[in-house]
């Protein structure tokens, strides 16, 4: 399959979640937006590593690792990924009790 | 080491104080420390030139090779003599006052001490600036907590002014330091740096724009009159005394010889914004009605005799410039001595409202005139040398300039003694009644009347302590 | 002559025990240490004017006083001819007014009375200064001092706030004349390279053009306007004389008023080889001798007559400078301080008997009550008025003859001025010591005044009288002008560049002599018929523009003070607050205005930080893929 398939669909992923970032107000939703566009990159990053991969096979065909380094990078995303949710829902969960709305516009006193 | 001294004395003695409780300790051991300065300076000052204690230099900042050098010649013997002379005379006259939180007070003004000595002896550019700062810090303090009314308001401006100065130094100084040829903050690397035209006029005036404010020379002095009114006296003093002199010091030490063909070439502006500053303020002076703003504004035109001859480029006129730094500071602040002592006891700044206080305190009085005809430059006062040097110089720079010039003289003494008369003569107006001098106030304005006496008629030992720098600035300027 | 570095240190120690222990003296005491001082000097004075009459002169180099790279000006005295001739004029006349002062004073409390003598001493003390003075700046010191001093005099009585604004109006006035001095110094270093008289003098003629030496004497003739009070710069003599009488009569008229006169007969050889400058200085004295001797015909108070005819006598004196009559001038410098410090003592006693009432139109009759006052202040009148063979007679006919040989114009209104000064000197002898007394005898009775005054007033009548016999001229004796031989050497050189005039025949100077001497007698006969009877009606016309001193004051105050007010208020209130101050504080303001605007951006809305950031990513975006840095 061609690359740019990859990309179409990466961006398309990533623009939604741009737009539910943007839209929405419930901060679960905001929140699970922010991980469709953790993963559009995790997409992106794949598919690019895959192409590198068999290119740099052409070139030296016994170093079969070759070019995979943004695989790596995945994994690294993957976990971040994990930490932010897990302090991000227990902010939610704490927002919650305090204010009984997981409203993301509700949290403006720092304005003042 | 002796040099290090004037700078460690009053720094040490100074984070001492913060934690002595009883007033009159403090009180005497910032005098000691003073007087303990003083007697340090008078000794290097007259050693032989050449002498090695004379310079000092110990490594500090070796990465980016900036040391610890410090250097005492003409100029730099004129200004910390003055400053070792100043604060003498001014814990002297400010013994009978009361600050509350005294320890931090003195702490301060002793730190502050600290500063001016580092600035007068730093043969090291990155130095210079950190002791420029250090200097000036201690007074943001003075002027903000034991100063008068709008003093935070003051004080702000004050420091966006200063602050604006050194901002532009500071990038001159890492500027030249790129530049210099062995990547070092030296003065003598400094002096020896290599720059085009362009970067000379760009520079030129970065440096001459943060010596200006310091001085301050018009447009840029407004900042005076207010922080003079607002200081409490002590700190007033140190401004109006000292502090002043850091910006003309730093034109001798920093300005002319690391640029000597711009400072010749800027010569005759800057030289004509001076004089203007000099009638500008004079005439400002006859119309204030408050005392200290009036003593401001005559500061403001004295300083503009010496910024013009600064610049005027010959050697009587720099010479005398050096002497009437010495000077000026001691005239200044025994007027400063008096107004304190007067509005301690009344209260009033407005001359309109006093008067007649001949009557009352004659010994005063006495001292007064004599500060005040030494302000105004009558011969066989301390003021005559320095102003005739510098005027015989402006002249031999440009005739029309020192007549120009010289009308501020007339002016000087029109509103000289028209504060004299306000205050002194006349029926007595305040319900007030004025105690004379007390013993302490009297030993400082006495010490500062013989000194106004010797340094007029007998300038000679004041004149060699500046000669042999005043030749060598002339000759790195007059190419 | 070898003592003379001396003198001045007398005066000086006078001031310094009566300044310091003002509290401690009684009055007796100060007395003797403030005259006594100068009795010395006096004394000393003698023995120096013997050597000097002997031919003798010599400089003091006593210390370094200014000195750096090639300006060097040490503290040196000259003591030749002229100084010895002036010390004794300082010291004698000084002398006798501080004696005179001992009486005169003698209501003030100790320690004022004391301070008064200090200053006096000190004045003696820059005078001397003054005169001794090897090179310009020394005259300069000793200019300002005395400057100084007649400031603090003429505001002794420093609660009456009239009498300050009197003494600082003579301070500023001496001040704008001592800036001309001060930049002709500067001129004079950067053409000689020096400024001692020794050095200057002989570097002339050769180290200056004419236009500088112009320059320079033109500038020293704006010093000596300010000093001397010539036009435009007298109208602080005047009201120096709220100064007391004896101040009046030492500083305001004997010596410190005429040390213009001796700074141009200092420089005689610059002044005579810059002949538009001797212009100038007749000029400008002539017209202060009239316009200060139309002003004195219409005044009251005693003090404000004698004040103008100094005035006018010190125009005099320049217009002798002026034709080159530089002993003339000088003789008239020494014959002044005679009668003119008679006259002023004479006044002083005559207000002292009258309780401090200095209106002449209060006076009338005084003859039999102050007998001694009377006849000093005769003689004086005399004098002044010019009858041989009075002093004054001498020096106005030398200065007069000069004027004649010059320009007969100058003549002529020399002659005029000299009329109207017999006119009002007797307009005032005959107000105020003939005729019936015009003031209440009931409360006080006028009396004669004490020795202490009576004497030096005896003294100086004395030598009103016969001063001038050591000027006589030619014309009545051979060799007999003593004055002449004795100041040659400083006056020999310049003679040679003065311009040449024909000399005056025996026959005319006789005639001139009978025309003035005539037209003089015929004033002081109308004087005495008008003013022994009745006193002034109110003036109109001319005579109140008079009174009014033509309204110079007024006309200095509109041109000048005013002026010059509004520019410093213009400067305080406009330029300082609203312009470079608004100026620094907009650009506070302006920065708290824009920071306040920015502020709103931070709404607290995660939504919109949001936004902020997609839109900051897709700016950054572009900026690096589509602007070529």
């Amino acid at each position: 399959m061609p690359i740019s398939y990859y990309i179409f669909l990466a961006v398309i992923i990533f623009s939604i979640g741009v737009t539910g970032v943007l839209t929405r107000r419930n901060s679960i939703i905001v929140f699970m937006c922010i991980e469709l566009m953790l993963n559009a990159v995790n997409l992106l990053l794949v598919a690019f590593s895959k192409m590198h991969h068999q290119r740099m096979l052409v070139l030296d065909s016994a170093n079969i690792t070759a070019g995979t380094e943004g695989q790596l990078f995945v994994f690294f995303i993957m976990v971040v990924a994990a930490a932010e949710v897990s302090v991000g829902l227990a902010i939610i969960v704490l927002m919650y009790r305090n204010v009984h709305s997981v409203d993301i516009n509700f949290l403006n006193r720092l304005k003042n | 080491m002796i040099l290090s001294s004037f700078i460690f004395i009053p720094l040490l003695v100074g984070l001492l104080l913060f934690f002595v409780q009883q007033q009159q300790l403090v009180k005497a051991l910032s005098l000691a420390a003073s007087v303990a300065v003083l007697a340090v300076v008078l000794y290097a000052v007259y050693l032989p030139a050449g002498h090695a204690s004379l310079s000092h230099s110990t490594s500090w900042l070796g990465s980016i090779n900036s040391n610890f050098a410090l250097l005492l010649d003409g100029p730099a013997k004129i200004t910390t003599l003055l400053t070792a002379v100043s604060f003498v005379l001014i814990f002297l006259a400010t013994w009978n006052n009361n600050y509350a939180n005294s320890s931090s007070y003195y702490a301060l003004m002793l730190l502050s001490m600290s500063g001016l000595m580092g600035v007068f002896l730093s043969a090291d550019a990155l130095l210079f600036y950190f002791f420029w700062e250090l200097a000036l810090i201690p007074v943001y303090f003075l002027c903000s907590i034991w100063g008068g009314e709008k003093r935070i308001a003051v004080t702000f401006k004050f420091f966006i002014y200063t602050f604006i100065g050194s901002v532009l130094m500071l990038i001159g100084i890492i500027y030249l330091y790129n530049k210099t040829a062995d990547q070092s903050f030296a003065w003598n690397s400094f002096k020896a740096v290599v720059l085009t035209a362009k970067e000379q006029a760009y520079f030129f005036w970065f440096f001459f724009i943060a010596f200006a404010i310091k001085m301050p020379v018009f447009p840029f002095h407004t900042w005076q009159p207010d922080a003079y009114e607002t200081s409490p006296t002590g700190t007033t003093m140190v401004l109006s005394g000292v502090m002043v002199k850091m910006g003309l010091f730093a034109v001798i030490r920093w300005l002319l010889p690391v640029f000597p063909d711009m400072s010749d070439k800027m010569a005759n502006i800057i030289i004509i914004f001076s004089i203007i500053g000099m009638l500008y303020a004079s005439l400002i002076a006859m119309k204030q009605d408050n005392i200290k703003r009036l003593i401001a504004y005559s500061s403001i035109a004295h300083i503009g005799l010496m910024s013009a001859g600064l610049f005027a480029g010959n050697t009587v006129a720099y010479n005398g410039v050096l002497v009437q730094m010495f000077n000026h500071g001691i005239n200044i602040i025994g007027l400063w001595i008096v107004v304190d002592i007067i509005e301690q006891q009344t209260g009033i700044r407005k001359m309109s409202e006093l008067g007649g206080l001949a009557q009352q305190a004659p010994r005063l009085t006495i001292m007064l005139v004599i500060v005040a005809l030494a302000n105004i430059a009558l011969p066989l006062t301390n003021g005559f040398i320095g102003e005739f040097m510098m005027f015989t110089g402006l002249y031999q720079y440009n005739p029309w300039y020192a007549v120009v010039a010289g009308i501020s003289i007339i002016f000087a003494a029109v509103y000289t003694l028209g504060m004299i008369q306000k205050v002194f003569y006349g029926e007595l107006n305040t319900a007030v009644k004025v105690v004379d001098l007390k013993a302490m106030q009297w030993l400082a304005l006495a010490l500062i009347v013989a000194m106004i006496f010797v340094a007029g008629v007998y300038p000679k030992p004041l004149l060699q302590l500046g000669e042999a720098a005043g030749q060598v600035i002339a000759t790195t300027v007059t190419k | 002559m070898k003592f003379a570095p001396f003198i001045p240190l007398l005066p000086l120690a006078g001031f310094l025990i009566n300044g310091l222990l003002r509290n401690r003296l009684s009055k007796t005491a100060t007395g003797i240490v403030g005259s006594g001082v100068v009795l010395i000097a006096f004394v000393l004075s003698i023995l120096v004017f013997n050597s000097a009459a002997a031919g003798q002169s010599q400089i003091f180099q006593l210390f370094e006083f200014i000195k750096v790279g090639s300006l060097n000006i040490p503290f040196e005295f000259q003591v030749d001819q002229l100084t010895a001739l002036f010390l004794l004029v300082i010291t004698g006349v000084g002398f006798l007014i501080h004696v005179y002062s001992t009486a005169y004073m003698h209501e003030e409390s100790n320690a004022h009375f004391a301070r008064y003598f200090a200053y006096l001493n000190l004045f003696v003390f820059s005078m001397l200064l003054l005169v001794m003075g090897g090179n310009y700046v020394i005259m300069f010191i000793g200019w300002e001092g005395v400057g100084l001093c007649s400031y603090l005099l003429i505001g002794y009585w420093f609660k009456n706030r009239e009498y300050n604004n009197a003494a600082k109006k003579a301070f500023v006035m001496n001040r704008i004349g001592d800036l001309g001095f001060l930049v002709a110094v500067f001129w004079m270093i950067q053409t000689f390279g020096s400024t001692s008289y020794a050095n200057i003098f002989t570097q002339l003629p050769g180290e200056a053009s004419t236009a500088v030496l112009t320059g320079i004497t033109l500038l020293l003739l704006v010093g000596a306007m300010g000093k001397s009070a010539q036009i435009p710069l007298y109208t602080w003599l005047p009201d120096a004389m709220a100064g007391p009488t004896p101040v009046s009569a030492l500083i305001h008229a004997a010596t410190m008023v005429t040390a213009g006169i001796y700074m141009i007969a200092r420089s005689n050889l610059m002044y005579a080889l810059a002949p538009a400058s001797m212009h100038v200085v007749a000029i400008v004295g002539l017209a202060t001798a009239l316009l200060a001797a139309t002003i004195a015909i219409k005044q009251n108070d005693i003090k404000k007559v004698l004040a103008y005819s100094t005035v006018s006598q010190l125009g005099y004196m320049f217009l002798g400078l002026g034709v080159g009559a530089f002993t003339g001038a000088v003789f008239h410098v020494m014959t002044h301080a005679f009668f003119k410090a008679l006259l002023f003592l004479g006044a002083g006693s005559v207000i002292h008997a009258m309780h401090h009432q200095q209106d002449m139109r209060f006076y009338g009759g005084l003859k039999k009550f102050m007998p001694i006052t009377h006849f000093t202040m005769l003689m004086g009148c005399l004098a002044i008025a010019g009858i041989p063979p009075f002093s004054g007679f001498f020096s106005k006919d030398e200065i007069l003859v000069h004027a004649f040989e010059a320009n007969p114009v100058y003549y002529v209104l020399g002659l005029l001025g000299a009329l109207m000064t017999a006119f009002y000197m007797f307009r005032l002898y005959a107000m105020t010591f003939m005729g019936e007394h015009h003031s209440d005898l009931s409360h006080h009775h006028p009396h004669e005044s004490p020795k202490a005054m009576t004497v030096p007033l005896m003294v100086l009548a004395v030598l009103s009288v016969v001063g001038g016999l050591i000027g006589i001229p030619a014309l009545f004796m051979h060799d007999g002008h003593k004055l002449n031989t004795f100041l040659a050497p400083i006056f020999e050189g310049s003679k040679q560049y003065l311009e040449k005039h024909e000399p005056l025949s025996h026959s005319q100077e006789w005639m001139m002599i009978a025309i003035s001497v005539g037209l003089i007698v015929v004033m002081i006969v109308l004087a005495i018929r008008k003013y022994s009877k009745s006193i002034d009606a109110e003036a109109t016309g001319l005579g109140k523009v008079l009174e009014n001193k033509w309204y110079v004051d007024e006309l200095y105050d509109t041109i000048i003070v005013k002026p010059l007010l509004a520019i410093g208020g213009f400067f305080n209130t406009v330029v300082e607050k609203s312009g470079i101050d608004r100026l620094v504080n907009g650009v506070g303001k302006g920065l708290h205005y824009s920071s306040r605007q920015l502020r709103l951006l931070q709404s607290g809305n995660v939504g919109s930080y949001l936004l902020m950031i997609v839109i900051a990513i897709i700016l950054l975006i572009r900026l690096v893929f589509y602007i070529k840095l």
